[in-house]
């Protein structure tokens, strides 16, 4: 047998794949159901020489993350809803120092406390927008462990490439899901490193001046450069400014490097839309239910599609929008209350053909749940 | 050892805010504030050498220089 | 000036008010560090949040200004993933011990290699003066107004009952004394805690009728004692300065290295 086909969680293959992306620190808090990807770090990343630390808290876990980030080395931190709302503050501090980092949450049923160890795809919005002030921000998905795997190394690239923090949104049946998976031979997916500055110690670097393609070379704490960090609004040497249009050039910026390659972050996947007349638009473990729906339905001679969403921020309007356009109807299969839904009727040309097939209780949204929304939308009954 | 000896009050008038510290600690009462609210080594004649002031100075504004420095 | 090659001097005159204790501890800082003659680049100062954060700034090291009582989990971070750098994190007594008690605490109790300093002016000054864990029962505020009925607590206990393995106390008043303990706690190997007493003559002198700074320093000099002194017997209310604890312990980072060596072997 291959020794690189395993047979092994969601979680536990995140790990993998970071590791395949280069990570060597990691700091968490144990929470459910996160927790599997803690414990595989505290076992793979002395292995290996790098750093793991399980902190005090999931606050302490990401300000640790992006100290190590900013010492050169590839971070992440996990965890689920509540320990994801501790987080906001230190993810808004990341975004506006513009620190490579990246940041799972695999998403537990119900709001607050929840259901701790059933499903939910609650934190849509909150990804988007549970820090405060004007950004935009990564946020990418997977239904399945191979595709984990392949937006798991992505989510590294992007943070590199956007000086960014990525927060993966799995969820609970994905991350605790086994299935079978085959590792990637080393370099197989290319990996993007840091991008290190190239002015010599004792010239003048402007740590927060982008380049002309938008990147920001770093230089690294404890090399030749010693540049402040800060959460305030800073000029090019980061140092805090309240001048107006220094203010108003940092926030264009940190919007537009990220809705401005909206194109080139989108990641889907697409099943038998070239003649959909009704489309399925979903995402995480719940797109394996849509997915489901639409082969034994197309068996049957009948035109549905499914477009997944693999990048759910910033949100793929235009994709949705073309894809989207010849169909009947547009269904967006969810275990939320309609978060991406409003996205989708944001973009679509007939909003009113939009509809939701979803549940909010906690339990896994299955084929049968989905087909019986179809039959109300096609008025065929239940 | 040879007691130093000042050479001057290095004095940043800039960055001195004038809250009265260095006068009031100095042992010997070298220093004084001026009408500008700004420290002046009045009687420099009778500095010792502690550099107490500049040791307490919230500003970093005082600076006592000594024989035994080199510039 | 030596230690002016430390400051980044186009940033002063600073922004602390006349007297602020902030400066007088910055000024006691880079002696200690001129002392021990680190070199800018190995230091990397982290801080949070609140007139004592703004030192981050005005040094020229690298440096990590962050978020409100965070700046220990930062320099954990730092430190842990780069263990040859040295850590410094200035906080104020309610970034520390208030929204980041819970890090202060478990940053002591890990011992990884940092200086924590306290710079307790029992006052939240930048936000204008509102009582902070230290202000102290009967003190006054902008948010106690009819006097606090909030207990404080001793830093130097908290910090030697959560495991730091260097203590030590000392004040704005003791400006030699300040530099001497930072910079012993700079050398330790291991988590090192330094409170220093410090006057905030704009909102807690003001409150409190404490008179200006000077007559703050005056109190800082009348109230306090060298630890085990014959005058703290006699008059049990001083407050100790000096070292309270220095004890060899294992340091994190090398501890981890030891993981490293067993989980490697175990390959």
């Amino acid at each position: 047998m291959n020794e690189n086909l395993k047979f092994i969680q969601g979680n536990e293959f995140c790990v993998e794949a970071a590791l395949y992306a280069g990570l060597d620190f990691y700091a968490g808090y144990p929470i459910t159901p996160s927790t599997e990807i803690l414990e595989h770090m505290a076992k793979r990343l002395p292995e290996i020489g790098g750093k793991f630390l399980q902190m005090e808290d999931e606050i302490a876990s990401l300000c640790a993350i992006i100290g190590a980030s900013l010492t050169g080395h590839k971070v992440m931190t996990a965890t689920s809803g509540p320990g994801f709302s501790l987080m906001q503050e230190a993810l808004g501090y990341a975004i506006m120092a513009e620190i490579p980092c990246v940041i799972v949450d695999v998403q537990r049923g119900g709001s607050s406390t929840g259901i701790p160890t059933h499903v939910g795809q609650g934190d849509v919005m909150q990804a988007r927008w549970g820090t405060h002030g004007d950004h935009a921000i990564i946020v990418m998905t997977a239904s399945n462990h191979q595709d984990v795997f392949a937006i798991t190394v992505d989510a590294f690239n992007l943070a590199e490439t956007y000086r960014t923090p990525v927060i993966l949104l799995f969820d609970e049946v994905v991350g605790h899901m086994r299935e079978r998976i085959f590792i990637p031979a080393k370099g197989e997916i290319p990996l993007v490193e840091r991008l290190r500055t190239s002015v010599k110690k004792g010239v003048d670097f402007h740590p927060y001046l982008p380049r002309e393609d938008g990147r920001l070379p770093i230089s690294d704490f404890g090399e030749a450069h010693r540049y402040n960090v800060t959460g305030m609004v800073h000029d090019m040497w980061g140092f805090p400014s309240d001048n107006p249009k220094i203010a108003y050039g940092l926030v264009r910026h940190l919007v537009d490097k990220i809705e401005n390659n909206t194109d080139k972050i989108a990641r889907y996947k697409e099943y038998y839309l070239e003649d959909a007349r009704t489309i399925l638009i979903s995402y995480g473990s719940a797109a394996r239910s849509a997915l489901h729906v639409v082969e034994n339905r197309r068996s049957r001679g009948e035109s549905l599609g499914l477009l997944e969403l693999q990048t759910l921020w910033p949100f793929p309007y235009s994709l949705v929008q073309e894809k989207c356009a010849d169909a009947k109807y547009v269904v967006v299969v969810e275990m939320n209350a309609g978060q991406v839904l409003q996205s989708v009727k944001i973009c679509v040309d007939r909003p009113e053909r939009v509809f939701l097939a979803n549940r909010i209780d906690g339990v896994f949204i299955t084929p049968t749940d989905i087909r019986n929304i179809l039959r109300l939308i096609e008025g065929k009954g239940v | 050892m040879v007691e130093p000896k000042l050479k001057e009050h290095v004095i940043n008038r800039n960055w001195c805010k004038g809250c009265g510290i260095c006068v009031y600690f100095c042992p010997k009462k070298v220093l004084e504030l001026d009408a500008g609210d700004k420290v002046v080594a009045k009687r420099p004649e009778d500095c010792l050498c502690c550099k107490l002031c500049e040791f307490r100075c919230p500003d970093l504004a005082i600076e006592i220089i000594t024989d035994q420095e080199s510039e | 000036m030596a230690i002016k090659d430390y400051i980044r001097e186009r940033f002063f005159p600073h922004i602390w008010c006349p007297g602020c204790g902030h400066g007088m501890v910055l000024n006691g800082l880079l002696r200690a560090i001129e002392k021990i003659g680190l070199d800018k680049n190995e230091i990397v100062m982290v801080s949070g949040i609140g007139c004592s954060a703004r030192i981050s700034g005005y040094v020229d090291f690298h440096t990590l200004h962050s978020i409100h009582g965070r700046a220990l989990s930062f320099a954990t971070g730092i430190k842990m993933s780069r263990p040859e750098l040295k850590l410094i994190v200035p906080m104020g007594d309610g970034d520390a011990l208030a929204i980041g008690g819970n890090h202060f605490i478990h940053a002591a109790r890990r011992n990884m290699d940092m200086t924590a300093i306290i710079i307790n002016n029992r006052i939240y000054g930048m936000t204008g003066g509102q009582h902070s864990p230290l202000s102290g029962y009967g003190t006054m505020s902008a948010t106690s107004p009819y006097s606090n009925i909030d207990n404080d607590f001793d830093v130097v206990e908290l910090s030697v009952a959560a495991g730091a393995s260097f203590v030590g106390r000392t004040t704005t008043y003791h400006t030699k004394q300040m530099t001497d303990i930072l910079g012993q706690a700079i050398i330790h190997k291991g988590f090192s805690v330094v409170e220093i007493m410090s006057q905030c003559p704009t909102y807690f002198g003001r409150k409190n009728r404490l008179g200006s700074a000077i007559d703050m320093l005056e109190g800082f000099r009348k109230n306090t004692t060298p630890i085990g002194s014959k005058a703290k017997q006699k008059d049990p209310d001083l407050i100790e300065r000096g070292i309270f604890v220095r004890k060899k312990m294992p340091e994190y980072c090398d501890e981890y290295d030891k993981i490293i060596k067993r989980a490697m072997k175990g390959n």
